[in-house]
């Protein structure tokens, strides 16, 4: 046996010279090495491919020890086709489409090389748009399709459920309507446009994707963030993650048709979005976290308002979430529906609220430690269930913590200068910045060119690890529960489409 | 003559009040304030203005549905006592009753198949499913009560049957009252069978089945399912309560406040607790149904 390509480590908001990343002689022994990593219990974070110009195409894979806190990076070049990945290791299965889909790369002897999105790269080749849908043969087996426009204000996306009666066997998930080349956009763009665009990758998450494209780019270009800033960055983000996780209860509330929890988790959604826009500005945090620092300060007083108002909350928080989950109409409604297995987790490397609501013990916080989690930990809550239940005892007690920790940072707030000055960025290199968003990993990774320009810009949004999970985790359930399922995830679409 | 249109009258007139009056109620829940009480008569008035769209692949059928429900839940009401009298009311009209409702449940549910769509396919499924676990239900109740009572006919049946005052006839009223108030609440698709309120398609069952008529097709169904709440909470008021004998006036006072009473349990039971699992509808309707037959054996005693 020959020995394994060795990947290069990598810590999370670092940046690399693009000719230290180890290039493998061959595909097959990324591919190997890859697969045997992933047998070790590592995740495979992100695979992508990248053409410099004049050159042939590259993929990259990136690998995520979450227990050495270290991610390793590898690289081969590419020829018109790779053996696939996915039989062996069922992560790759969206990555490797969607570098069929970017590059034409085909992965030989990928189970279901379907579309992600529409095309949007120029030189992609055309991909079928009348794609045949997965479908079952049966005398009374029926099909349901729901979508892409729905009856509420939601994103657009497909699903087709192959169905007996009330009992889904599978569902199909097809989204891309929102493609809008945001990869693209974001490497022709200048520089001062980045952050904003950044920020709309999905609006619901403009802390958590600004947050991760402000650390490569201080990454890139050397620059370190203060301590204040990095706590009102923390702020920020846990402010982003309170608003949405209460948001969540309370839209599980409205589902379930319990008027009262939709109703006061509602309410202090709210408020949470209140405080978002007394520090930033903006409802949902946009313009504040910029490369170098932050936009705004959090004066004294306000500091002090900021406190009394989330230590309110903080009780109220309590009731609304005794009322919400001592209601035995309630559990009986979430309990045992949509369970996803922590094997079905892993394989397909799920992140986020709904991996550690399978037990997985993953968090960018506490893996990857960046800015103010560095110094200040969030416990990490897990579950064994992964079923609705779960997911929505996750967010509980994830907003439980989170407010302990912005109560902490808010009460002890750093002294330092809010924005450091960005300069040019490093010529050929490579940056990795991983955030826990409210959804999960947000994974931003930059290339850039030998004058310093992006010559790769690839996000990945924890949706694009999370929506087989959903799934899945339909199989054998019931068909009326699947909006219930589908909001205990509460996935983007956006953030997918990209 | 005109004396005797009187109930049928009010049961057209207030029917839209019940959703209002439950709306309302769980706005209070909720800590807002709520559509406004009279909600149901603006939006009956602003259907009735629009035009209607129907689709190439549906036949007469689509269209005839709301009308048939309408008028078949109209009929229906004839025989259920307003304050203590009904307009129509003969001997066996319980029968007639019972499926004037069913023959209603019937072309909404024809209407609905006539789309082709998928999910008010799933929709009629669910809603003939569930009436099957109900519609025993609503004949053991009747059975009660024509053995308390002696009588065949709804409006004598709902309004004797309270007046049979000993304490073993109160217990038997109660377990009464309880299955017709959970047959109640499925018949209207009021929570924990059915959430009228929700937007999701997949999880709904009356909803689903009218989401193709708009227009003054859908003001029929949405009038009728108020008239069905109605008529169903007026028989709950005339079986906790016998109406007095006084003047019209001291009945209709006692009748008004016990309508709203039971339409503010109903808002109370629907902000109290989450909707059930599906699965778990036939489960309550059994239940209710084992409930009456209790009630059965005793009455047989």
């Amino acid at each position: 046996m020959t020995a394994r390509f060795a990947f290069a480590s990598l810590r999370n908001g670092q940046t690399m010279a693009e000719h230290s990343i180890p290039v493998a002689p061959e595909m097959s022994s990324l591919l190997d090495s890859v697969a045997e990593q992933c047998r070790e219990g590592r995740r495979l974070a992100n695979f992508f491919g990248h053409r410099a110009s004049d050159q042939p195409l590259k993929l990259y894979a990136v690998m995520s020890d979450d227990k050495a806190n270290l991610l390793w990076i590898g690289a081969a070049t590419a020829g018109a086709s790779f053996p696939s990945l996915t039989p062996r290791c069922p992560q790759a299965h969206l990555f490797e489409r969607e570098i069929y889909e970017q590059f034409g790369c085909r992965p030989q002897g990928h189970p279901w090389l379907k579309p992600v999105r529409f095309p949007a790269r120029p030189q992609s080749p055309p991909i079928p748009r009348n794609y045949s849908f997965f479908h079952m043969d049966g005398e009374e087996v029926h099909e349901v399709a729901v979508g892409p426009v729905h009856a509420g204000i939601i994103e657009p996306g497909h699903f087709r459920f192959q169905c007996h009666g009330e009992h889904v066997f599978h569902l199909e998930i097809q989204l891309g309507y929102q493609h809008r080349g945001v990869e693209t956009l974001l490497e022709h763009a200048a520089s001062g446009r980045v952050p904003f665009l950044a920020e709309s990758i999905a609006g619901d998450t403009a802390v958590g994707h600004g947050l991760a494209s402000a650390m490569v780019w201080e990454s890139l270009s050397d620059v370190r963030v203060s301590a204040r800033a990095a706590a009102l960055r923390a702020v920020a983000l846990e402010l982003e993650r309170l608003a949405n996780h209460v948001g969540d209860l309370g839209a599980l509330g409205a589902d379930i048709g319990f008027v009262p929890g939709s109703a006061y988790f509602g309410r202090l959604r709210g408020e949470f979005l209140n405080l978002l826009m007394e520090l930033t500005g903006n409802r949902y945090g946009r313009c504040f976290v910029r490369p170098g620092g932050v936009t705004f300060d959090l004066p004294e007083t306000m500091a002090e308002s900021f406190l009394k108002r989330m230590k309110n909350a903080q009780k109220e928080l309590q009731d609304v979430s005794r009322l919400f989950f001592d209601t035995p109409s309630v559990f009986e409604r979430l309990d045992g529906v949509g369970a996803v297995s922590l094997n079905a987790c892993q394989e397909l490397g799920l992140v986020g609220p709904a991996a550690r609501a399978c037990g997985q013990d993953h968090d960018v916080r506490k893996d990857h430690p960046y800015g103010m989690y560095r110094f200040h930990h969030i416990p990490t809550m897990t579950a064994d269930e992964g079923d609705v239940f779960a997911r929505a005892s996750i967010r509980r007690l994830e907003i439980e913590r989170s407010l302990e920790f912005v109560i902490s940072q808010i009460d002890n707030l750093p002294q330092g200068n809010l924005r450091a000055a960005c300069g040019p960025l490093r010529k050929q290199s490579l940056a990795v910045a991983l955030v826990e968003g409210w959804r999960g990993e947000i994974m931003h990774t930059v290339i850039t060119d030998e004058e310093g320009r992006i010559s790769r810009y690839k996000v990945t949004d924890p949706s694009f690890h999370n929506w087989m999970g959903l799934a899945m985790a339909l199989r054998d359930q019931q068909i009326s529960d699947f909006p219930l399922i589908n909001k205990s995830f509460n996935l983007s679409y956006a953030g997918h489409d990209l | 003559m005109l004396t005797t249109f009187i109930p049928l009258g009010v049961t057209l007139v207030a029917a839209p009040l019940v959703p209002g009056l439950i709306n309302k109620t769980k706005a209070a829940f909720a800590g807002r304030q709520g559509p406004p009480l009279f909600q149901l008569y603006f939006d009956l008035l602003k259907l009735l203005n629009k035009g209607a769209v129907y689709s190439r692949v549906t036949t007469w059928i689509f269209r005839a549905g709301p009308i048939v429900s309408l008028a078949s839940v109209i009929v229906a009401a004839l025989f259920v006592p307003v304050a203590g009298t009904a307009s129509l009311s003969f001997s066996g009209d319980i029968i007639a009753f019972a499926y004037l409702l069913g023959l209603g449940r019937f072309f909404t549910v024809l209407a609905a198949l006539d789309t082709g769509s998928s999910f008010e396919g799933m929709g009629a499924s669910r809603e003939v499913t569930f009436a099957m676990f109900a519609e025993p239900t609503l004949f053991i109740i009747f059975v009660i009560l024509a053995r308390v009572t002696g009588s065949l006919s709804l409006s004598s049946m709902l309004t004797q049957a309270p007046l049979v005052g000993t304490p073993s006839m109160a217990g038997l009223l109660a377990l009464v009252v309880f299955s017709l108030f959970i047959v109640c609440l499925a018949e209207n698709s009021r929570i924990p069978v059915d959430d009228p309120a929700t937007h999701l398609e997949l999880t709904m069952i009356h909803e689903v089945m009218v989401l193709d008529h708009g227009g003054p097709d859908l003001a029929f169904i949405l009038y009728g399912a108020s008239i069905k709440l109605f008529v169903m909470v007026a028989m709950l008021a005339h079986l906790v309560f016998p109406m007095p004998d006084g003047s019209p006036v001291q009945s209709g006072l006692v009748f008004g406040s016990l309508m709203a009473l039971i339409t503010i349990v109903i808002g109370i039971v629907e902000s109290a607790m989450a909707r059930l699992r599906m699965v778990r509808v036939p489960r309550l309707l059994m239940a209710a149904c084992m409930i009456a037959c209790f009630g059965m054996i005793i009455s047989l005693r």
